[in-house]
């Protein structure tokens, strides 16, 4: 009988490990362990259902083709894949996914790490402050794109103020450049709150006592934040541009209620595109195809942010 | 000297008054410009110069926005599948988030990763295999698949992520003393560790609710009858019959959409933004 004891298979998460109860008997471990696995079943059995069973699906429609006749797959092998290869369109739409997420999670780091380090703080009015910046979090999604929709109107609010002094504003969502930016910047201000909540308790988890020793040492306070601030703050940092990139690859409310893809191809991200060959044209295993795509893409960050955490992070519990 | 210095504290302490409310700006002012305008007549929304306030403000757009769709029925839809997501997820995260962080079976490990890919795959990549499945099961236009794959899926793998953070960073001994007096892991889980977790099951909570409340695209893709719309998909609906935008129409629902969350917001205002911040994204 070679019954490893569940303790050898401890992976080293730490906190976790050891001061169980010494000694018990076997029974008592075996129905424990059949209590961990009551405990978890409904969380791990959704997750097969939900997730791993429909990402095989996918798998498997993106070798077929669908029969808008029969109603059937019809088994094609590499087709879609070949298909995509050769998509005129998706270049453009791989572009302007690129640029969608690549400006949101730029713009949402710095500006939010920005509002953190400014409203880090005691001064009169901090709280109402913190309260604003956050405030569009608990907007919904699609109400908050319809009012800044309602706003980028060719002769809505934005274009009124700046006719007010003199400016003659472009038609924000008729024109490529500018509906890109404003699908980014209102995406951007609807969700830079959370980053800065996030950014504020990882820059209170900062010891007081480092500032002060640099302070007396005479360090400037830019050499404090690039010397202290930054790197005690950067797993909280990584793990944000991950968080908000991933979100950004799925931000599909935002793009179908602003622009709805356009002008043209301008603003169609993956995402978008995806949903339109799937349900907009009915092409399954193409969709299929194209999601999976995006799966990949999320799983490389993944593993890119991973390796970089190694290398980057220099402080963690 | 001493005045000097007295006198640039002030500057900068007004420099960045100034700054901060300009960047308020863009946060606040739409959502102050969705509520005035949904009191304005059609004709008054894109007035030039633009303003605030209406110089004849009426309520018509909000009875409107439930004379042209089943309004209220939709309301209360998005309200109690809401509800019942965020039971659900609560329920589920904080068995299993408690068992990958306490209890030693074989296999732990691996079915943790496993879970955690639940995060990773955006609902893009299942939405077409998952419609097919409901279409097996019956469930298309229905509320199921948007209670089944919220309250199982991403939104309730990020809760259990929360809870396991929380349990392993909790002391065990109150637990341990709690089994050394009989009670098994069942009631040591109910009696113990959960009413130590509130501060982690409020993150879970709101977390949650936000998420469910925010669904937009699978709405978009199961639900056909209108009288089972949940808001956000009811919101793009109010055109006319051209196509046309009915603005005003359009913005006093927003508006009835959005003010319950931000009381509720403004209320629990410290709890919201303190629970987020400890759910464990603190690195």
């Amino acid at each position: 009988m070679t019954h490893t004891r569940p303790s050898v298979r401890e992976a080293p998460t730490g906190a976790s490990r050891g001061r169980a109860a010494p000694r018990r008997s076997r029974t008592s471990r075996r129905t424990d362990a059949l209590a961990g696995y009551l405990f978890v079943a409904p969380q791990v059995l959704g997750v097969l259902v939900f997730v791993i069973v429909p990402v095989g699906l996918a798998m498997w429609y993106s070798l077929n083709e669908w029969n808008v006749f029969t109603g059937d797959l019809d088994f094609v092998g590499g087709d879609n894949y070949t298909a995509a290869l050769n998509d005129p369109q998706l270049p453009g739409v791989l572009g302007a996914t690129a640029l969608f997420s690549g400006g949101v999670v730029v713009f949402n780091i710095a500006l939010g790490l920005a509002l953190a380090v400014m409203l880090n703080r005691r001064f009169r009015g901090v709280a109402l402050f913190r309260t604003l910046f956050f405030s569009p979090v608990v907007v919904s999604v699609v109400a908050w794109t319809l009012v800044w929709g309602f706003l980028l109107q060719d002769n809505g609010g934005v274009n009124g103020v700046l006719a007010m002094v003199g400016i003659d504003g472009p038609n924000w969502l008729q024109n490529g450049p500018t509906a890109m930016a404003s699908v980014t910047f209102t995406q951007v201000v609807r969700s830079v709150g959370i980053n800065m909540v996030l950014f504020l308790a990882a820059l209170q988890g900062v010891p007081k006592e480092l500032y002060e020793a640099a302070r007396v040492d005479g360090a400037s306070s830019r050499r404090i934040f690039t010397g202290i601030t930054l790197p005690l703050i950067s797993p909280t940092l990584l793990l944000t541009a991950i968080i908000t990139i991933v979100g950004a690859l799925q931000s599909f409310a935002q793009i179908a209620v602003l622009t709805g893809g356009g002008p043209g191809l301008s603003t169609t991200v993956l995402v978008f595109y995806v949903f339109q060959q799937t349900f907009g044209f009915n092409d399954i295993g193409y969709g299929s195809t194209l999601a999976l795509m995006l799966l990949t893409f999320v799983m490389l960050l993944t593993v890119v942010q991973w390796q970089l955490r190694r290398k980057w992070v220099t402080y963690e519990d | 000297m001493r005045t000097e210095h007295r006198t640039r504290r002030v500057l900068r302490r007004i420099a960045l008054y100034v700054s901060l409310t300009v960047m308020a700006l863009p946060f606040v002012v739409p959502t102050l410009w969705m509520v005035a305008s949904s009191f304005k007549p059609l004709n008054e929304i894109f007035a030039s110069p633009p303003s605030l306030f209406s110089a004849s403000p009426t309520t018509a757009a909000y009875a409107e926005a439930f004379d042209f769709q089943p309004f209220a029925r939709q309301y209360f839809n998005s309200v109690y599948i809401a509800l019942v997501v965020t039971a659900t997820v609560l329920l589920v995260s904080a068995l299993a988030g408690y068992a990958f962080a306490r209890i030693r079976f074989p296999g732990r490990n691996p079915l943790f990763i496993t879970v955690l890919v639940g995060l990773l795959v955006p609902s893009e990549v299942t939405i077409v295999p998952l419609f097919q499945m409901f279409k097996l099961a019956g469930m298309v236009d229905t509320h199921w698949p948007l209670i089944l794959v919220t309250a199982f899926a991403a939104p309730c793998v990020l809760a259990t992520f929360v809870m396991r953070q929380f349990f392993i960073a909790l002391p065990v001994e109150l637990e341990e003393a709690a089994r050394l007096d009989g009670l098994g892991r069942f009631g040591t889980w109910w009696r113990i560790a959960v009413p130590l977790a509130k501060p982690a099951l409020s993150a879970v909570a709101i977390l949650t609710f936000l998420a469910s409340w925010n669904l937009y695209l699978e709405p978009t893709v199961y639900l056909t009858s209108p009288e089972l719309f949940t808001l956000p998909q009811a919101l793009t609906r109010f055109t006319d019959a051209y196509g046309g935008e009915m603005w005003n129409t359009q913005l006093a629902a927003a508006t009835m959409t959005v003010v319950p969350v931000v009381v509720v917001f403004l209320v629990a205002q410290r709890q919201f933004v303190e629970s987020l911040a400890h759910t464990g994204l603190k690195g």
